[in-house]
Protein backbone atom coordinates (compact mmCIF):
# COMPACT_ATOMS: atom_id res chain seq x y z
CA UNK A 1 0.00 0.00 0.00
CA UNK A 2 1.46 3.09 -1.10
CA UNK A 3 1.22 5.77 2.38
CA UNK A 4 0.90 8.96 -0.07
CA UNK A 5 -2.71 10.33 0.09
CA UNK A 6 -3.70 11.57 -3.73
CA UNK A 7 -5.81 14.72 -4.42
CA UNK A 8 -7.59 12.66 -6.84
CA UNK A 9 -8.01 9.32 -8.58
CA UNK A 10 -9.37 9.51 -12.19
CA UNK A 11 -10.71 5.95 -13.25
CA UNK A 12 -10.85 5.20 -16.95
CA UNK A 13 -8.98 7.00 -20.18
CA UNK A 14 -11.27 7.53 -22.73
CA UNK A 15 -12.39 11.31 -23.29
CA UNK A 16 -13.74 12.06 -20.29
CA UNK A 17 -11.21 10.63 -18.43
CA UNK A 18 -8.18 12.25 -20.00
CA UNK A 19 -10.27 15.31 -20.01
CA UNK A 20 -10.47 15.13 -16.55
CA UNK A 21 -6.82 14.43 -16.12
CA UNK A 22 -5.81 17.52 -18.38
CA UNK A 23 -8.15 19.77 -16.49
CA UNK A 24 -6.86 18.25 -12.83
CA UNK A 25 -2.84 18.37 -14.25
CA UNK A 26 -3.59 21.83 -14.88
CA UNK A 27 -4.83 22.66 -11.57
CA UNK A 28 -1.91 21.15 -10.08
CA UNK A 29 -3.54 18.34 -8.58
CA UNK A 30 -1.22 15.52 -9.69
CA UNK A 31 -4.47 12.98 -10.38
CA UNK A 32 -3.05 9.35 -10.76
CA UNK A 33 -5.06 7.44 -13.85
CA UNK A 34 -5.62 4.21 -14.35
CA UNK A 35 -6.30 3.48 -17.94
CA UNK A 36 -6.79 0.27 -17.75
CA UNK A 37 -4.48 -2.51 -19.17
CA UNK A 38 -6.24 -3.33 -22.22
CA UNK A 39 -8.75 -0.90 -22.54
CA UNK A 40 -6.80 2.14 -22.64
CA UNK A 41 -8.32 5.05 -24.94
CA UNK A 42 -12.00 3.65 -24.69
CA UNK A 43 -14.55 3.29 -27.35
CA UNK A 44 -12.82 5.19 -29.94
CA UNK A 45 -9.82 3.18 -30.33
CA UNK A 46 -12.12 0.93 -31.67
CA UNK A 47 -13.30 3.17 -34.30
CA UNK A 48 -11.50 5.48 -37.24
CA UNK A 49 -12.83 8.36 -38.79
CA UNK A 50 -14.17 10.95 -36.13
CA UNK A 51 -15.89 13.31 -38.11
CA UNK A 52 -17.40 15.50 -35.14
CA UNK A 53 -14.64 16.21 -32.78
CA UNK A 54 -14.60 19.83 -33.18
CA UNK A 55 -11.56 21.39 -34.25
CA UNK A 56 -10.77 18.75 -36.87
CA UNK A 57 -11.97 20.04 -39.75
CA UNK A 58 -10.80 17.28 -42.06
CA UNK A 59 -11.38 14.38 -39.16
CA UNK A 60 -9.27 12.27 -36.95
CA UNK A 61 -8.58 9.17 -36.91
CA UNK A 62 -10.07 7.39 -33.14
CA UNK A 63 -6.76 6.35 -32.04
CA UNK A 64 -4.66 9.34 -32.32
CA UNK A 65 -7.33 11.57 -31.36
CA UNK A 66 -6.62 9.51 -27.79
CA UNK A 67 -3.09 9.65 -28.34
CA UNK A 68 -3.39 13.22 -28.10
CA UNK A 69 -5.73 13.71 -25.23
CA UNK A 70 -3.23 11.56 -23.78
CA UNK A 71 -0.12 13.34 -24.44
CA UNK A 72 -1.89 16.29 -23.43
CA UNK A 73 -2.96 14.96 -19.75
CA UNK A 74 1.11 14.24 -19.59
CA UNK A 75 2.26 17.00 -20.59
CA UNK A 76 0.84 19.24 -17.40
CA UNK A 77 2.05 15.95 -15.35
CA UNK A 78 -1.01 13.81 -15.02
CA UNK A 79 0.72 10.27 -13.86
CA UNK A 80 -0.61 7.62 -16.32
CA UNK A 81 -0.66 4.03 -15.25
CA UNK A 82 -2.12 1.19 -17.70
CA UNK A 83 -3.31 -1.17 -14.94
CA UNK A 84 -7.10 -2.25 -14.17
CA UNK A 85 -8.81 -1.13 -11.12
CA UNK A 86 -10.27 -4.61 -9.11
CA UNK A 87 -11.48 -2.90 -6.43
CA UNK A 88 -12.35 0.53 -4.80
CA UNK A 89 -14.04 1.58 -1.41
CA UNK A 90 -14.72 5.18 -1.74
CA UNK A 91 -17.27 5.77 1.05
CA UNK A 92 -15.32 7.31 3.42
CA UNK A 93 -13.16 10.57 3.35
CA UNK A 94 -10.49 8.89 2.24
CA UNK A 95 -11.07 6.75 -0.81
CA UNK A 96 -9.04 3.41 -1.86
CA UNK A 97 -8.88 2.14 -5.19
CA UNK A 98 -6.99 -1.39 -5.44
CA UNK A 99 -5.30 -2.81 -8.67
CA UNK A 100 -4.49 -6.66 -8.73
CA UNK A 101 -0.92 -5.52 -6.79
CA UNK A 102 -1.46 -2.01 -4.85
CA UNK A 103 -3.59 0.03 -2.76
CA UNK A 104 -3.83 4.01 -3.75
CA UNK A 105 -5.76 6.15 -1.81
CA UNK A 106 -7.31 10.09 -2.43
CA UNK A 107 -9.20 12.49 -0.90
CA UNK A 108 -11.39 12.27 -4.37
CA UNK A 109 -12.17 10.21 -7.33
CA UNK A 110 -13.41 10.18 -10.63
CA UNK A 111 -15.20 7.66 -12.18
CA UNK A 112 -14.96 7.82 -16.36
CA UNK A 113 -14.99 4.11 -17.18
CA UNK A 114 -17.68 4.20 -20.21
CA UNK A 115 -19.59 1.25 -21.40
CA UNK A 116 -18.55 -2.16 -22.91
CA UNK A 117 -20.78 -3.49 -25.76
CA UNK A 118 -24.04 -5.47 -25.63
CA UNK A 119 -24.04 -9.00 -26.43
CA UNK A 120 -27.06 -10.42 -28.06
CA UNK A 121 -26.58 -13.61 -25.65
CA UNK A 122 -26.96 -16.18 -27.81
CA UNK A 123 -25.67 -19.80 -27.98
CA UNK A 124 -22.21 -19.69 -30.35
CA UNK A 125 -22.18 -15.99 -30.05
CA UNK A 126 -18.82 -15.98 -27.67
CA UNK A 127 -17.64 -19.98 -29.29
CA UNK A 128 -17.62 -18.00 -33.13
CA UNK A 129 -16.53 -15.06 -31.78
CA UNK A 130 -13.07 -14.53 -33.86
CA UNK A 131 -14.38 -17.02 -36.41
CA UNK A 132 -17.00 -15.05 -37.86
CA UNK A 133 -18.65 -12.94 -35.07
CA UNK A 134 -17.18 -9.85 -33.71
CA UNK A 135 -17.46 -6.58 -32.13
CA UNK A 136 -15.07 -4.41 -34.12
CA UNK A 137 -16.00 -3.89 -38.17
CA UNK A 138 -12.49 -1.43 -38.01
CA UNK A 139 -10.57 -4.62 -36.59
CA UNK A 140 -12.04 -7.44 -38.39
CA UNK A 141 -13.74 -6.18 -41.58
CA UNK A 142 -10.52 -6.62 -43.57
CA UNK A 143 -11.08 -10.36 -43.55
CA UNK A 144 -14.63 -10.07 -45.11
CA UNK A 145 -13.29 -9.32 -48.25
CA UNK A 146 -16.01 -10.47 -50.80
CA UNK A 147 -17.86 -12.07 -48.66
CA UNK A 148 -21.28 -11.79 -47.43
CA UNK A 149 -21.57 -9.67 -43.82
CA UNK A 150 -24.62 -8.66 -41.66
CA UNK A 151 -24.75 -6.07 -39.16
CA UNK A 152 -27.35 -6.34 -36.08
CA UNK A 153 -28.51 -3.03 -34.85
CA UNK A 154 -29.91 0.11 -35.66
CA UNK A 155 -28.20 2.89 -33.83
CA UNK A 156 -25.65 5.30 -35.39
CA UNK A 157 -22.89 2.46 -34.25
CA UNK A 158 -24.38 -0.18 -36.56
CA UNK A 159 -25.07 1.83 -39.41
CA UNK A 160 -21.63 3.40 -39.00
CA UNK A 161 -20.14 -0.38 -39.02
CA UNK A 162 -22.60 -1.17 -42.10
CA UNK A 163 -21.29 1.23 -44.15
CA UNK A 164 -17.99 1.01 -43.57
CA UNK A 165 -18.08 -3.05 -44.26
CA UNK A 166 -19.33 -2.17 -47.43
CA UNK A 167 -15.85 -1.05 -48.32
CA UNK A 168 -14.81 -5.14 -48.04
CA UNK A 169 -18.12 -7.19 -48.08
CA UNK A 170 -19.38 -8.03 -51.80
CA UNK A 171 -23.30 -7.32 -49.77
CA UNK A 172 -23.94 -6.08 -46.31
CA UNK A 173 -27.37 -6.88 -44.20
CA UNK A 174 -28.47 -4.95 -41.67
CA UNK A 175 -30.77 -6.30 -39.45
CA UNK A 176 -32.56 -4.43 -37.07
CA UNK A 177 -35.58 -5.29 -34.79
CA UNK A 178 -37.64 -1.98 -35.99
CA UNK A 179 -39.14 -0.71 -38.64
CA UNK A 180 -37.30 2.75 -38.74
CA UNK A 181 -33.40 3.43 -37.31
CA UNK A 182 -32.48 5.41 -34.62
CA UNK A 183 -29.47 6.55 -35.95
CA UNK A 184 -28.87 10.08 -37.04
CA UNK A 185 -30.09 11.46 -40.29
CA UNK A 186 -26.69 11.86 -42.12
CA UNK A 187 -26.05 8.09 -41.18
CA UNK A 188 -29.00 6.61 -42.04
CA UNK A 189 -29.27 8.63 -45.34
CA UNK A 190 -25.65 7.30 -46.29
CA UNK A 191 -27.04 3.62 -45.41
CA UNK A 192 -30.16 4.04 -47.50
CA UNK A 193 -27.54 5.44 -50.76
CA UNK A 194 -24.99 2.98 -50.29
CA UNK A 195 -25.62 0.21 -53.18
CA UNK A 196 -23.81 -2.70 -50.79
CA UNK A 197 -26.11 -2.22 -48.47
CA UNK A 198 -29.35 -3.78 -47.52
CA UNK A 199 -31.83 -3.36 -44.44
CA UNK A 200 -33.66 -5.87 -43.54
CA UNK A 201 -36.51 -4.36 -40.89
CA UNK A 202 -38.21 -5.86 -38.33
CA UNK A 203 -35.96 -8.72 -37.73
CA UNK A 204 -34.01 -10.05 -35.15
CA UNK A 205 -31.25 -12.91 -34.55
CA UNK A 206 -32.91 -15.98 -33.83
CA UNK A 207 -29.57 -17.99 -34.20
CA UNK A 208 -26.24 -17.82 -35.06
CA UNK A 209 -25.01 -21.44 -36.79
CA UNK A 210 -21.46 -22.66 -37.75
CA UNK A 211 -19.24 -25.36 -36.00
CA UNK A 212 -15.95 -24.18 -36.77
CA UNK A 213 -16.49 -20.65 -38.75
CA UNK A 214 -19.59 -18.49 -38.76
CA UNK A 215 -21.90 -20.14 -41.58
CA UNK A 216 -25.29 -18.34 -41.32
CA UNK A 217 -27.84 -16.51 -39.10
CA UNK A 218 -31.34 -17.35 -38.23
CA UNK A 219 -34.05 -14.76 -38.46
CA UNK A 220 -36.98 -14.08 -36.51
CA UNK A 221 -39.62 -11.61 -38.13
CA UNK A 222 -40.37 -9.47 -34.75
CA UNK A 223 -44.26 -9.30 -36.58
CA UNK A 224 -45.22 -12.21 -38.14
CA UNK A 225 -42.30 -14.73 -35.97
CA UNK A 226 -41.61 -16.14 -39.10
CA UNK A 227 -38.49 -17.47 -39.83
CA UNK A 228 -35.74 -17.38 -42.20
CA UNK A 229 -32.27 -18.25 -43.32
CA UNK A 230 -29.34 -15.74 -44.01
CA UNK A 231 -25.74 -17.07 -45.40
CA UNK A 232 -22.97 -14.79 -44.20
CA UNK A 233 -19.70 -15.25 -42.64
CA UNK A 234 -19.31 -12.36 -40.67
CA UNK A 235 -21.61 -11.17 -38.39
CA UNK A 236 -20.96 -7.65 -36.79
CA UNK A 237 -22.84 -7.12 -33.73
CA UNK A 238 -24.06 -3.28 -32.53
CA UNK A 239 -26.96 -3.80 -30.22
CA UNK A 240 -25.54 -1.09 -27.73
CA UNK A 241 -23.64 -0.58 -24.52
CA UNK A 242 -23.71 -1.32 -21.24
CA UNK A 243 -22.16 1.15 -18.23
CA UNK A 244 -19.51 -0.82 -16.70
CA UNK A 245 -19.84 -0.18 -13.06
CA UNK A 246 -19.45 -3.45 -11.96
CA UNK A 247 -17.05 -2.41 -9.17
CA UNK A 248 -19.42 0.50 -7.74
CA UNK A 249 -22.39 -1.59 -6.94
CA UNK A 250 -23.56 -1.44 -3.64
CA UNK A 251 -21.30 1.97 -2.98
CA UNK A 252 -22.52 4.84 -5.51
CA UNK A 253 -25.87 4.78 -6.82
CA UNK A 254 -27.01 3.49 -10.35
CA UNK A 255 -30.09 3.12 -11.94
CA UNK A 256 -31.96 0.55 -13.01
CA UNK A 257 -29.52 0.34 -15.95
CA UNK A 258 -26.28 0.21 -14.11
CA UNK A 259 -25.46 4.08 -14.86
CA UNK A 260 -23.97 5.99 -11.93
CA UNK A 261 -26.38 8.58 -10.89
CA UNK A 262 -25.29 12.10 -10.32
CA UNK A 263 -27.03 15.44 -9.46
CA UNK A 264 -27.38 16.95 -12.53
CA UNK A 265 -26.03 20.00 -14.01
CA UNK A 266 -23.11 18.68 -11.38
CA UNK A 267 -21.07 15.33 -11.74
CA UNK A 268 -21.46 14.69 -7.91
CA UNK A 269 -22.84 10.96 -7.08
CA UNK A 270 -24.59 10.46 -3.55
CA UNK A 271 -20.66 10.18 -2.36
CA UNK A 272 -19.06 13.17 -1.50
CA UNK A 273 -16.07 13.84 -3.09
CA UNK A 274 -17.11 10.86 -5.24
CA UNK A 275 -17.36 12.30 -9.36
CA UNK A 276 -18.98 10.54 -12.72
CA UNK A 277 -18.37 11.39 -16.24
CA UNK A 278 -18.81 10.05 -19.55
CA UNK A 279 -20.58 7.06 -21.06
CA UNK A 280 -20.82 5.65 -17.61
CA UNK A 281 -23.19 8.17 -16.87
CA UNK A 282 -24.45 9.32 -19.87
CA UNK A 283 -26.85 6.98 -22.04
CA UNK A 284 -28.24 9.74 -24.32
CA UNK A 285 -25.65 11.86 -25.75
CA UNK A 286 -23.03 9.28 -25.75
CA UNK A 287 -20.67 11.74 -27.96
CA UNK A 288 -16.54 12.10 -27.66
CA UNK A 289 -16.84 16.09 -26.85
CA UNK A 290 -19.63 15.87 -24.56
CA UNK A 291 -17.83 12.64 -22.66
CA UNK A 292 -14.69 15.06 -22.83
CA UNK A 293 -17.18 17.98 -21.46
CA UNK A 294 -18.51 16.39 -18.56
CA UNK A 295 -14.70 15.07 -18.05
CA UNK A 296 -13.51 18.55 -17.69
CA UNK A 297 -16.76 19.28 -15.00
CA UNK A 298 -15.58 16.35 -13.11
CA UNK A 299 -12.26 18.02 -12.30
CA UNK A 300 -13.66 21.17 -12.02
CA UNK A 301 -16.24 19.67 -9.00
CA UNK A 302 -13.28 17.55 -7.62
CA UNK A 303 -11.12 20.92 -7.54
CA UNK A 304 -13.63 23.08 -5.83
CA UNK A 305 -14.55 19.84 -3.57
CA UNK A 306 -11.05 19.82 -2.93
CA UNK A 307 -10.80 23.51 -2.11
CA UNK A 308 -13.61 23.33 0.31
CA UNK A 309 -11.98 20.56 2.24
CA UNK A 310 -8.71 22.40 2.82
CA UNK A 311 -10.88 25.49 3.76
CA UNK A 312 -12.22 23.56 6.08
CA UNK A 313 -9.52 22.00 7.63
CA UNK A 314 -7.75 25.52 8.40
CA UNK A 315 -10.64 26.99 9.71
CA UNK A 316 -10.50 24.00 12.04
CA UNK A 317 -6.70 24.25 12.93
CA UNK A 318 -7.20 27.91 13.48
CA UNK A 319 -9.83 27.49 15.78
CA UNK A 320 -7.55 24.64 18.17
CA UNK A 321 -4.89 27.23 17.99
CA UNK B 1 9.49 -1.92 -27.99
CA UNK B 2 11.69 -4.32 -29.62
CA UNK B 3 11.47 -7.70 -27.74
CA UNK B 4 9.11 -9.01 -30.74
CA UNK B 5 10.27 -9.89 -33.68
CA UNK B 6 8.35 -9.41 -37.06
CA UNK B 7 7.86 -12.57 -38.86
CA UNK B 8 6.54 -12.76 -42.28
CA UNK B 9 4.67 -14.97 -45.11
CA UNK B 10 8.12 -15.49 -46.62
CA UNK B 11 9.99 -17.11 -43.38
CA UNK B 12 6.73 -18.55 -41.23
CA UNK B 13 7.91 -21.98 -41.61
CA UNK B 14 11.52 -21.44 -40.30
CA UNK B 15 10.36 -19.12 -37.91
CA UNK B 16 7.64 -20.43 -35.97
CA UNK B 17 6.65 -24.27 -37.97
CA UNK B 18 10.20 -25.42 -37.48
CA UNK B 19 11.06 -23.84 -34.00
CA UNK B 20 12.09 -25.99 -31.09
CA UNK B 21 10.12 -24.08 -28.33
CA UNK B 22 6.55 -23.57 -28.66
CA UNK B 23 5.83 -19.53 -30.51
CA UNK B 24 3.46 -16.91 -30.25
CA UNK B 25 2.73 -14.77 -33.23
CA UNK B 26 0.24 -11.82 -32.78
CA UNK B 27 -1.48 -11.63 -35.64
CA UNK B 28 -2.28 -7.20 -35.96
CA UNK B 29 -2.33 -4.41 -37.76
CA UNK B 30 -1.36 -0.58 -37.78
CA UNK B 31 -5.41 0.20 -38.04
CA UNK B 32 -6.51 -2.31 -34.89
CA UNK B 33 -7.04 0.08 -31.95
CA UNK B 34 -6.95 -3.50 -29.37
CA UNK B 35 -4.13 -4.48 -30.87
CA UNK B 36 -2.15 -1.18 -30.39
CA UNK B 37 -3.64 -2.01 -26.55
CA UNK B 38 -2.16 -5.14 -26.21
CA UNK B 39 0.69 -5.07 -27.81
CA UNK B 40 2.97 -3.46 -24.47
CA UNK B 41 1.49 -6.28 -22.56
CA UNK B 42 2.62 -9.03 -25.45
CA UNK B 43 6.02 -6.89 -25.14
CA UNK B 44 6.37 -7.51 -21.62
CA UNK B 45 5.50 -11.20 -21.45
CA UNK B 46 8.25 -11.35 -23.87
CA UNK B 47 10.96 -10.02 -22.18
CA UNK B 48 9.34 -11.96 -18.91
CA UNK B 49 10.00 -15.13 -21.32
CA UNK B 50 11.52 -15.22 -24.10
CA UNK B 51 13.47 -18.68 -22.87
CA UNK B 52 10.50 -20.33 -22.35
CA UNK B 53 8.54 -19.49 -25.72
CA UNK B 54 9.35 -17.92 -28.90
CA UNK B 55 7.51 -14.17 -29.65
CA UNK B 56 6.79 -13.16 -32.94
CA UNK B 57 4.36 -10.34 -34.70
CA UNK B 58 2.58 -10.89 -38.03
CA UNK B 59 1.46 -7.70 -39.78
CA UNK B 60 -1.46 -9.38 -41.62
CA UNK B 61 -1.56 -5.88 -43.84
CA UNK B 62 1.83 -7.02 -45.49
CA UNK B 63 1.05 -10.98 -45.30
CA UNK B 64 -2.24 -12.02 -46.38
CA UNK B 65 -1.61 -15.97 -46.70
CA UNK B 66 -0.11 -16.40 -43.03
CA UNK B 67 -3.59 -15.42 -41.66
CA UNK B 68 -5.66 -17.26 -44.58
CA UNK B 69 -3.78 -20.30 -44.16
CA UNK B 70 -5.20 -19.92 -40.19
CA UNK B 71 -8.76 -18.40 -40.88
CA UNK B 72 -7.89 -15.57 -38.68
CA UNK B 73 -11.12 -13.49 -39.01
CA UNK B 74 -10.44 -10.81 -35.67
CA UNK B 75 -7.65 -9.64 -34.75
CA UNK B 76 -5.50 -9.63 -32.27
CA UNK B 77 -5.54 -12.92 -32.71
CA UNK B 78 -2.48 -14.94 -30.46
CA UNK B 79 -1.48 -18.34 -31.73
CA UNK B 80 0.48 -20.31 -30.11
CA UNK B 81 2.75 -23.14 -32.15
CA UNK B 82 3.94 -26.00 -31.39
CA UNK B 83 5.62 -28.75 -33.69
CA UNK B 84 3.83 -27.01 -36.18
CA UNK B 85 0.28 -26.77 -34.98
CA UNK B 86 -1.63 -24.30 -33.59
CA UNK B 87 -1.96 -25.63 -30.35
CA UNK B 88 -3.92 -22.53 -28.72
CA UNK B 89 -5.66 -19.65 -30.16
CA UNK B 90 -6.81 -16.29 -28.13
CA UNK B 91 -8.63 -13.97 -29.88
CA UNK B 92 -9.27 -10.25 -28.38
CA UNK B 93 -6.89 -7.76 -26.02
CA UNK B 94 -6.51 -9.57 -23.05
CA UNK B 95 -5.18 -8.44 -20.01
CA UNK B 96 -1.73 -9.48 -18.67
CA UNK B 97 -2.87 -11.60 -16.18
CA UNK B 98 -5.87 -13.18 -18.35
CA UNK B 99 -2.74 -14.17 -20.95
CA UNK B 100 -0.45 -15.37 -18.26
CA UNK B 101 -3.14 -18.16 -17.22
CA UNK B 102 -3.79 -18.77 -20.92
CA UNK B 103 -0.31 -19.31 -21.66
CA UNK B 104 0.72 -21.25 -18.41
CA UNK B 105 1.11 -24.59 -20.16
CA UNK B 106 4.05 -23.22 -22.22
CA UNK B 107 5.40 -20.41 -19.49
CA UNK B 108 5.31 -23.24 -17.01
Amino acid sequence: MSDTIRNVIIIGSGPSGYTAAVYAARASLTPLVFEGSVTAGGALMNTTEVENFPGFRDGIMGPALMDEMRAQAERFGAELVADDVVEVDLTGDIKAVRTATAEHRARAVILATGSGYRKLGLPNEDTLSGRGVSWCATCDGFFFRDQNIAVVGGGDSAVEEATFLTRFGSKVTLIHRRDELRASKIMAERAFADPKLEIIWNAEVASINGSESLESLTLRDTVTGEQSELPVTGLFIAVGHDPRSELLKGQVDLDENGYVVVEHPSTRTNLPGVFAAGDLVDHHYRQAVTAAGTGCAAALDAERYLAELDHAEAAAAAVTA
Amino acid sequence: MGNIAAVTDADFEAEVLKSDKPVLVDFWAEWCGPCRQVAPILEELAGEHSDKMGFFKLNVDENPTTPSNYRVTGIPTLNVYQGGEVVKSIVGAKPKAALLRELEEFLG
